[in-house]
């Protein structure tokens, strides 16, 4: 308990004090601020971007691409390949006995970015007439599905927010044929609201192409993907990898995810080194400042453990108030925000929904508390250290 | 009566650079319970070094340091700060008070380290500051108290845990005449009427005249302590 009386009573002190030293305090705090800011923001889009792709996939559904490919785009099925795949065991089947599969085409597009007109990258996947059944979370807002053998696709609720001329009625150019926005839809945020849908064969048309890139089926169940994945082993004809859906974008996530999460960690250190750096510099002013007035607690009798402790404690604080206005701020200005990935090389851009959420808060919470504690730890130990009788000179 | 300070053969060096300068060579001193002693002695005599040996705020290199019945020079220096908290009260030159707290805070400090209670302390507290005759002014921060008067907050801190030694370091150092006589006056009474053991270090002949013994710090020695002096 003396203890206790004796940290708070330093502790007291030293916060008491703070507006006659609210110029250092401030650079403590708006370091820290900037640091678990940038934090935040860098982190929100790594899991942004990743739990749009992770959404996008479901246990029950499997990815078939050709046995040499590792992507959609450099996989190609031929039209018997397709048929003899959406036969095979181990897939759902609807009403009319028929394999609920789709056999997809994705192809691009370039549009103009609402955020700053300049050109980006879409996905148009082309879908199968089962796309209902395989994916019952795609739901039609506005308008309709398009109609097979027609020039019409739809866009999905990011790709609409995200870029310009996808409003209904309107038209683009896609395969040198010009193509009618009929409706758009949306899908729980996952990626495929970044993409536009139309019909496989009409796109398959429009570009003059004959081979799919991959099929997409409903499993009977999860563990159905064992049963799927004998039969087209058994068949000599075919040459496929099967995947569960959810490792499909689980690996394409964990690639762009674990590197922006990388950046994140790696920008926030760089900060995180100047920001110890002024938290030393105030706190050490803190003991200079309050020299004679710790080592006349000492001499009456406090230890230097509560000295320590009181000086870290008010690097605790600082280190707090800035992390609550770092994350106050990025949740103002990012928390809800529709942000798209640079679509550089081909790769279409896939928009995803910015979330500051009380997880990553705590993340920044805690890279805060451990810059102040680097931060306070010298100046702490030096004021502990300090030779009473010399510092009791010091006025 | 039982001697409340015991020194024997006591030295004190000091490090400047690669020098050792010698400041208390084999010193030996006796003071009783209930002695008001004032040490005396130019700038640089060692009294001051003298002092802090007796509050236990620096370690003798060599001898026997014994106060209030503890070998401070055999305590560790968290049992050195506990014996402190229990056994001194200190009287500063500037008086040390802390200002972010009001002079009833201010007095309490040495109460934080006790088990008393909330109420207990401020109770004592402000009985403190009623003996040195501030019980009206314990809301009032030390900015807004004059020089003398916060000496007089500083010796209520010194004296709330009722300690076993007052320990005065240029107590008057600061202080206009008039304030000066005051804190004398209040110390001698504490000496005479509560029997309180007190070491003062002073420059100035009339403040040592309020003592019951001087002694002369020189060159690290003490000079003769015959001088037994009545106050006026």
């Amino acid at each position: 308990m003396h203890a206790v009386h004796q940290i708070l009573a330093v502790t007291s002190m030293n916060l008491r004090g703070l507006p006659q030293r609210i110029a250092p305090s401030l650079v403590v705090v708006t370091g820290i601020a900037g640091v678990v800011g940038v934090l935040l923001a860098v982190l929100a889009l790594s899991q942004g971007l990743s739990r749009s792709l992770v959404t996008s996939g479901r246990a029950d559904r499997a990815l078939l691409l050709h046995a040499e490919a590792n992507s959609e785009a450099a996989s190609a099925l031929t039209r018997d390949s397709v048929s003899r795949i959406i036969d095979s065991a181990g897939i759902a089947r609807d009403a009319r006995n028929e394999p609920i599969a789709s056999a997809e085409v994705p192809a691009t597009l370039r549009l103009p970015r609402r955020s700053d007109g300049a050109l980006g990258i879409l996905t148009v996947r082309g879908v199968g007439e089962k796309l209902p059944a395989l994916r019952p979370e795609i739901l039609i807002n506005e308008g309709r599905m398009p109609a097979r053998g027609l020039n019409e696709l739809i866009a999905g609720r990011a790709a609409r927010s995200g870029f310009a001329g996808l409003d209904i009625g309107q038209h683009v150019v896609l395969g040198n044929a010009d193509w009618t926005v009929v409706g758009s839809f949306e899908s729980g945020g996952d990626a495929h609201e970044s993409e536009l849908l139309a019909d496989a064969d009409t796109l398959l048309s429009a570009y003059q192409r004959a081979s799919f890139n991959a099929v997409t089926v409903k499993l009977l169940e999860p563990a159905a993907f064992d049963t799927l994945n004998r039969a087209l082993a058994a068949d000599p004809a075919l040459a496929v990898t099967a995947m569960r859906e959810s490792d499909y974008y689980q690996q394409r996530s964990q690639k762009f995810a674990k590197v922006l999460a990388i950046v994140a960690r790696l920008v926030a250190a760089i900060m995180a080194i100047g920001a110890v750096f002024a938290a030393l510099n105030s706190l050490y002013s803190v003991v200079s400042a309050r020299t004679v007035e710790i080592a006349t607690l000492r001499a009456i009798g406090f230890g230097g453990g509560a000295v320590m402790i009181s000086v870290m404690a008010e690097a605790l604080l600082l280190a707090l108030v800035g992390a609550c206005a770092g994350a106050a701020l990025t949740w103002l200005l990012f928390d809800g925000h529709m942000v798209s990935t640079v679509g550089g090389g081909g790769v279409a851009n896939v928009i995803f929904r910015l979330h500051i959420g009380g997880g990553l808060i705590a993340v920044g919470m805690l890279w805060a508390c451990a810059i102040g504690l680097i931060g306070g730890l010298l100046p702490a130990i030096r004021a502990a250290r300090l030779p009473i009788d010399t510092a009791l000179r010091a006025q | 009566m039982a001697a409340m300070v015991s020194l024997r053969k006591v030295s004190k060096r000091y490090r400047r650079g690669a020098q050792s300068v010698p400041v208390l060579e084999s010193l030996d001193l006796e003071v009783e319970a209930g002695e008001f002693l004032a040490l005396m002695g130019p700038s640089g005599s060692g009294k001051t070094t003298l002092l802090n040996l007796l509050g236990g705020l620096s370690r003798a290199d060599q001898g026997e340091v014994r106060v209030a019945g503890a070998r401070l020079d055999q305590l560790s220096p968290r049992a050195l700060a506990r014996w402190r908290a229990r056994h001194i009260g200190f009287v500063f030159q500037f008086y040390n008070l802390l200002p972010v707290f009001n002079a009833q805070r201010n007095v309490e400090l040495p109460l934080l380290l006790t088990k008393l209670s909330r109420e207990q302390r401020r109770h004592n507290a402000q009985a403190a500051l009623a003996l040195v005759g501030l019980a009206d002014r314990g809301a009032h921060r030390p900015s807004e108290l004059s020089g003398g008067q916060q000496q007089r907050v500083a010796i209520a801190r010194a004296l709330v845990a009722d300690p076993s030694l007052l320990i005065c370091d240029e107590p008057t150092g600061d202080l206009d005449r008039a304030s000066a006589d005051q804190v004398l006056d209040l110390l001698r009474r504490l000496n005479r009427e509560q029997n309180k053991t007190i070491v003062m270090v002073t420059h100035d002949p009339r403040a040592a005249a309020y003592a019951s013994r001087r002694l002369n710090v020189d060159k690290g020695q003490l000079g003769d302590d015959a001088t037994t002096v009545a106050a006026t």
